[in-house]
């Protein structure tokens, strides 16, 4: 009973957790909640006026309410609040944890470690590359990789979680029934599957702007750790990073280039005494993950190409390359470069980041 | 008196034979004309009458009929206005059978007599030759366009008084009539533009290349400024000259739309098209009450342009869809259908993203999703019709200021354009297939025969890279052209791997899946 009071209150716009929160310590009943009067209300404090008229408008929805939290269990969906034992202890150690999460698959687990993995999502190549390969790496070691399920390096996150065919959730800033951004749909379906998708925004609710902030706070407080591969000055990369450091999780930065726009926002991280992550190792590390240290694999396998592969290969490098540069500095001509390429993409060691842009693939 | 004249009409690109009867009976004084007319035909009753009276007759007040048939086609176009007066005079008494017996008349008259040019001769011409008549009265502005149809004699004519006098004395014919003394203008195949003045973009070159060798459609992707627009105005260069009937039937569209340049009758150079991507639909493939072609239809033979591709309406570029696969248009109207030849090369241009210089993120500010939009604006049935993509390389400074080697002309890749188009020829003499890029699923399995080293790399590739059945036949049909350049019997695996690096770029830019 007292959990259809709360998801009645969940369903309110206007009322954040700690509103929720002050209530409960005040009444200690969710009913009672229901129940009060409008004077009593006004006398706690708690409630500004537009939030108390809201409150009491919102009594009438309340058979809505119940009806529609007996019905959500139909569509896969769970609404898990702190009263209920699986809700993730991580979250409860944030000062304003959700009061109540709606969980689409399952939740990440308690005892296995898990990393945040963000970043801007107007990234580079380089960077979606990067964050699939710390993701898969870091997947491959059980590690539970979260993030929020945006376009960039989020999407590049999961995807290569699940390439590991590892656990991945996603936290979003919309009802989870809802996938934004539509592009990400393939990673949505998959994820309700394999990983969970998580929100503390009612079935139905819409994106919007502010939400976003918000669930970021629980993308870093269900982590132990946060990874940020590409983010620039003033980003919600480096909120997310910030909102991990008030929560005392670590925090991990890819290092860029000093004049990449992209990198500035890691590179800062790393000046205020972020972890520099120059490979997943570093954050298996630090998890205290048992791990067999990986071969440099590009370096090794490259004795067994032959020489003219290893000519081209050379010319590369992991920013992508037009195949006129690349023939200019190989010297072969048209046919042979691209076949050779052709066979190094196919072998993995090339990757194009569009058609006639050739770059090294980078095995950390 | 009854009197009957005969002429042509233009329906599409092609002409058909037209009656022209008069009748002048008694009556209540009046000129009539009848047989579907539109109103510039109509209106030829006031250019005769008047036309006559400034030339020295004066037409007694009777009652004048004119019928131009057959009446269920409707007629348009000026060229009316001569065989009305020739049979106005003639149902006058005025005694010319021998010259009308085997003559036709095409022209526009002035209120002072004067014959003026009009559209259309080439096809008009050509149908009354076809029907077997022996003489055609023009205007003298069209002489050149009548004479190259050959095998019917012209006969210019500047002013009315001139015909009557030659009515009146038919002998004269023969001093005027000329009769195929035109030679194939040798004209200037000078284009103005060469390959030579295009600096670096080795792909670029190469790519197109093989387009024009096998007549396969190409999309140039790149950043503003970095020659998409130059290596397209420099595809007719490299193209074979036209033959006769290629630039007869080039002609007879320009010359139905009036675009034949003043004296001159068939066009020697390839035709290129670029026009705006504001166009609407029908100015694309053609359109009109009485049909006129389009822009694939002026650029037919040669090379339709379609400059920044995602800008064009999406009505504009869905019609392209059927004609280039047919290589003609067929415009239906209430008026019957008309088909225009469709025979392009069809070049597209575009930029990657709305800024134009992704992949490179350090000038492109563009999300993810802000490309994905851009290019899902060219449909996925066009993208299939286009079986090169290349994208051209950012500008350099030693490109732009050119290096010491000496760029390849164009007259030198226009041999080697050649050379591979004899040997397509060789290849389908005795079917109706000219260019590899026609062939059918069925002439793929035949002439692209792979060894099982190349079948093994094209099935890996199929498998990692997705490709479709039609992606398949796409690479096959271009590593056999490629081979043709290379003057290769087999496809070898540098021929194949170069075709799958040009087909790849759709996976690239719009199959991004999980």
């Amino acid at each position: 009973m007292e959990k259809e009071y709360l998801y009645w209150l969940c369903c309110l716009p206007c009322l954040g957790s700690v509103s929720i929160r002050k209530l409960y310590e005040y009444f200690q009943s969710f009913e009672a909640i229901y129940n009060i009067e409008e004077t009593e209300l006004e006398k706690t404090g708690i409630l500004r006026k537009v939030q108390r008229d809201a409150l009491i408008k919102w009594r009438d929805k309340f058979l809505l309410c119940r009806r529609e939290y007996q019905e959500i269990g139909k569509k896969g969906i769970r609404f898990i609040t702190p009263l209920d034992t699986d809700y993730p202890r991580r979250l409860t150690e944030i000062c304003d944890y959700p009061m109540g999460i709606f969980v689409k698959g399952r939740l990440p687990k308690e005892e296995i470690p898990a990393v945040a993995i963000v970043g801007a999502r107007g990234c580079s190549a380089y960077g979606e590359q990067l964050a699939e390969e710390f993701s898969r790496a870091l997947a491959a070691q059980q590690v539970q990789v979260i993030s929020g399920l945006a376009i960039g390096i989020d999407g590049a996150a999961h995807r290569g979680a699940i390439q590991a065919e590892g656990a991945t959730f996603g936290v979003l800033g919309c009802g989870v029934d809802i996938c934004y951004p539509v592009s990400n749909y393939a990673l949505y379906e998959k994820m309700g599957h394999t990983g969970g998708i998580l929100s503390e925004y009612p079935i139905g609710s819409s994106p919007q702007s502010w939400h976003f902030p918000m669930r970021n706070r629980i993308i870093s407080g269900l982590a132990d750790a946060v990874l940020v591969v590409e983010a620039r000055e003033r980003s919600g990369s480096l909120i997310t990073a910030e909102l991990g450091l008030e929560q005392g999780k670590e925090i991990f930065a890819v290092p860029g280039r000093v004049t990449d726009h992209l990198s500035r926002g890691c590179n800062l991280l790393i000046q205020q005494g972020a972890h520099m992550a120059i490979s997943p190792n570093d954050i298996l590390e630090y998890l205290g993950v048992k791990y067999r240290k990986e071969l440099i694999l590009h370096e090794k396998n490259v004795n067994g190409l032959a020489k003219n592969e290893k000519m081209v290969y050379s010319c590369l490098d992991f920013k992508p390359k037009h195949l006129d540069d690349i023939m200019a500095d190989c010297g072969l001509g048209i046919g042979e470069c691209i076949s050779i390429l052709l066979e190094l993409e196919l072998n993995g060691y090339v990757f194009r980041s569009a058609n006639h842009y050739y770059g090294k693939n980078c095995k950390l | 008196m009854f009197s009957k004249v005969y002429s042509a009409g233009l329906q599409g690109i092609d002409g058909y034979l037209v009656q022209v009867e008069a009748d002048v009976g008694n009556g209540l004084p009046g000129f009539h004309m009848v047989g579907y007319l539109a109103s510039e035909v109509r209106e030829a009753e006031e250019r005769v009458r008047t036309a006559l009276k400034n030339s020295g007759f004066s037409i007694p007040p009777r009652k004048i009929t004119v019928n131009l048939s057959p009446a269920d086609i409707r007629k348009d176009g000026t060229a009316f206005d001569l065989p009305v007066a020739v049979a106005v005079l003639a149902a006058y008494g005025m005694d010319c059978s021998p010259v009308l017996k085997d003559s036709a008349f095409i022209g526009e008259l002035g209120l002072d007599g004067q014959i003026k040019p009009i559209r259309g001769v080439l096809s008009l011409v050509s149908a009354l030759k076809d029907k077997g008549w022996k003489r055609c009265f023009l205007p003298e502005a069209n002489i050149a366009e009548g004479l190259a149809v050959g095998e019917i004699e012209i006969v210019g004519i500047r002013h009315l008084k001139e015909m009557i006098e030659i009515l009146i004395h038919p002998e004269q014919v023969l001093v005027k009539a000329l009769l195929e003394d035109f030679q194939t203008e040798e004209d200037n195949l000078d284009y103005s533009v060469d390959f030579s003045e295009m600096n670096g973009q080795r792909l670029v070159r190469r790519a197109t290349e093989i387009a024009v060798a096998g007549r396969h459609n190409i999309l140039y992707l790149g950043p503003p400024g970095s020659g998409k627009s130059m290596a397209a105005q420099r595809i007719p260069t490299i193209m074979p000259s036209l033959s006769r009937e290629e630039q007869l039937e080039l002609s007879k569209v320009y010359s139905v739309c009036g675009m034949l340049p003043p004296g001159r009758a068939l066009l020697g150079k390839r035709p290129f098209r670029s026009p705006h991507h504001t166009i609407s639909p029908q100015a694309m493939a053609g359109g009109g009450r009485n049909p006129k072609p389009g822009e694939i239809s002026l650029a037919s033979r040669g090379v339709l342009f379609l400059d920044e591709f995602p800008e064009f309406r999406r009505e504009a570029l869905e019609i392209l869809r059927q004609p280039l696969e047919e290589r003609r248009v067929t415009i239906s109207r209430v008026n019957g259908s008309c088909t225009f030849p469709a025979n392009v090369l069809l070049v597209a241009a575009m930029n990657p993203c709305p800024c134009g210089f992704y992949p490179d993120r350090s000038r492109c500010a563009c999300n993810n999703e802000q490309v994905r939009r851009y290019l899902s604006r060219i449909s996925r049935p066009l993208l299939e019709r286009i079986d090169i993509c290349v994208e051209t390389s950012p500008v350099s400074y030693g490109d732009i200021r050119g290096k010491a080697k000496q760029n390849e002309s164009s007259s030198i890749i226009r041999e080697r354009v050649e050379r591979a188009g004899e040997i397509q020829r060789k290849r389908f003499a005795g079917s109706s297939l000219f260019f590899n890029s026609e062939m059918g699923n069925r002439q793929v399995e035949q002439y692209c025969q792979l060894r099982d080293e190349e079948e093994k790399l094209l099935e890996r590739a199929f498998e990692e890279k997705h490709l479709s059945a039609r992606g398949y036949h796409k690479i096959l049909k271009v590593a056999r052209t490629i081979a043709d350049l290379d003057g290769s019997e087999q496809i070898n695996k540098i021929h194949l791997c170069e075709a799958i690096s040009y087909r790849d770029l759709e996976e690239k830019y719009w199959g991004k899946g999980i």
